[in-house]
């Protein structure tokens, strides 16, 4: 899983109000190259919620990203090459999501997060 | 003995290591899911500027259909409940990220984030009830919602599905038009028993200036152009077959034989067709 899908992500059990950010568990982090491409980047810049983001890729090891961020940055090529490392290359391999109202625990196996629910949680 | 998988098990047991391997390294089933899903991509009629966007692909399965969008450059997140598909994607080393989950629990993504959505021969599979807590209703709503809620404003969702009947296409428009979006249904190849393919084309909220939309299918649902089938090579080599004997028409009618094919091809439209017994096309008797 990507940073670019956590930051997509959202808690879905029944009666939880802001399920957003998961909270990240490390065990295994993996770097995969990703083609370098503005364009994507700078449309998606505006549904990125930054704080975030910056936050998901200090806990996965990468404390590259400025706290803040608007759209002017855009502009920056060093800035861009960061915000892709951290939305596309880091991958967390191994590991967990919580929900942050309830604390539910999503296990993260070989990239893929569980994000199945048990009944009562629908 | 029913040849729909969705009649046999829950996706989650169909789709255990076996069949997930059988599926993906069938070379007629990769060729069909890629066909399919250039197609529902087009439907998907996202800007023409080249600039790659973030699409969700609903009952990803072994990333056959999300190889199609990575070859067109975009990012994709894929959905599977089953855990045997999704090995396979890993294996196939597929680009977009994987998601295990259950899109009749609703897609756990946040409001408005994502440019565009397919899902490809999936979505029927939520009109039965696998499970005793099921009920395809209310799993459909919560699909159904989830989806329009995380679409950005003006994007599609394109679902190819194949519904088993008639009432099972309207079960699943339905709760469709009920979540808020505008769309209808485009049928590819309607008259081809094989390459009939159907797409639930979904516009979320008014359709924002920037989309464009491929002129001529829009309400020009329920209906396939002329071109279309003449690209069709399956349906080129039909037309050039031998044609077929003439029906002996008699004076009692068009016969058995002829009510059967009829009532065969009404059926594969998925319309409800009566059991053939025998007295299908029997004469009435002159009562009067
Ligand atoms: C015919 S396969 C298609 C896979 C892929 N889209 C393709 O084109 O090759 C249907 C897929 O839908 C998945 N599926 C069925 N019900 C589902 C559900 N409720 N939630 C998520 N995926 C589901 C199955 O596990 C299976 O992988």
């Amino acid at each position: 899983m990507r940073l670019l899908t956590h930051n997509m992500l959202s808690s879905n059990i029944k009666g939880v109000i802001n399920g957003f950010p998961l909270r990240i568990e490390v065990e295994k982090v993996v770097e995969k190259p990703v083609d370098f491409n503005p364009d994507f980047l700078k449309n998606m810049f505006s549904k990125i919620e930054w704080k975030p983001l910056v936050d998901a890729s200090r806990t996965m090891g990468y404390a590259e990203l400025p706290e803040e961020a608007d759209a002017s940055m855009l502009d920056s090529h060093d800035f861009l090459q960061r915000f892709h490392h951290a939305l596309l290359e880091l991958h967390l391999e191994e590991g967990a999501l919580f929900c942050p109202e309830t604390n539910r625990r999503f296990p993260v196996n070989k990239g893929i997060p569980n994000m199945l629910l048990h009944e009562d949680e629908v | 003995m029913t040849s729909r998988p969705e009649l046999q098990a829950p996706p989650e047991i169909f789709y255990n290591d076996a069949e997930a391997r059988k599926y993906t390294s069938s070379s007629r089933i990769i060729e069909i899911q890629a066909k399919i899903t250039d197609r529902a991509l087009e439907l998907l009629a996202l800007p023409d500027d080249g600039v790659p966007r973030l699409l969700l692909d609903i009952g990803c399965g072994s990333g056959l259909s999300g190889e199609t969008l990575s070859e067109h450059g975009h990012q994709w997140i894929g959905l599977d409940i089953s855990q045997s598909m999704l090995n396979v994607a890993l294996e196939r080393e597929t680009d977009g990220d994987l998601l295990l989950g259950d899109m009749g629990q609703g897609l756990g993504i946040r409001p408005g984030v994502v440019d565009g959505a397919i899902s490809i021969s999936a979505v029927q599979w939520l009109c039965n009830a696998d499970k005793s807590s099921h009920n395809p209703r209310l799993r459909l709503k919560a699909f159904f919602e989830s989806l329009y809620k995380c679409l950005a404003r003006g994007a599609r969702a394109v679902l190819q599905v194949y519904p088993e009947n008639v009432h099972q296409r309207e079960l699943i428009l339905g709760f469709a038009m009920r979540a808020g979006f505008a769309g209808g249904v485009v049928v590819d190849y309607p008259h081809s028993a094989r390459s009939r393919k159907e797409y639930l084309v979904l516009t979320c909220g008014p359709p924002s200036i920037s989309a464009t939309v491929p002129k001529g299918k829009d309400g020009d649902y329920e209906s396939c152009s002329d071109d279309d089938i003449a690209e069709d090579d399956e349906n080129q080599t039909v037309r050039m077959a031998a044609p077929r004997k003439r029906q002996k028409i008699t004076k009692r009618g068009k016969g058995r034989e002829w009510v059967l094919k009829k009532k065969e091809q009404m059926r594969r439209k998925g319309n409800i067709v009566p059991p053939d017994s025998k007295y299908t096309a029997r004469k009435r008797k002159a009562r009067f």
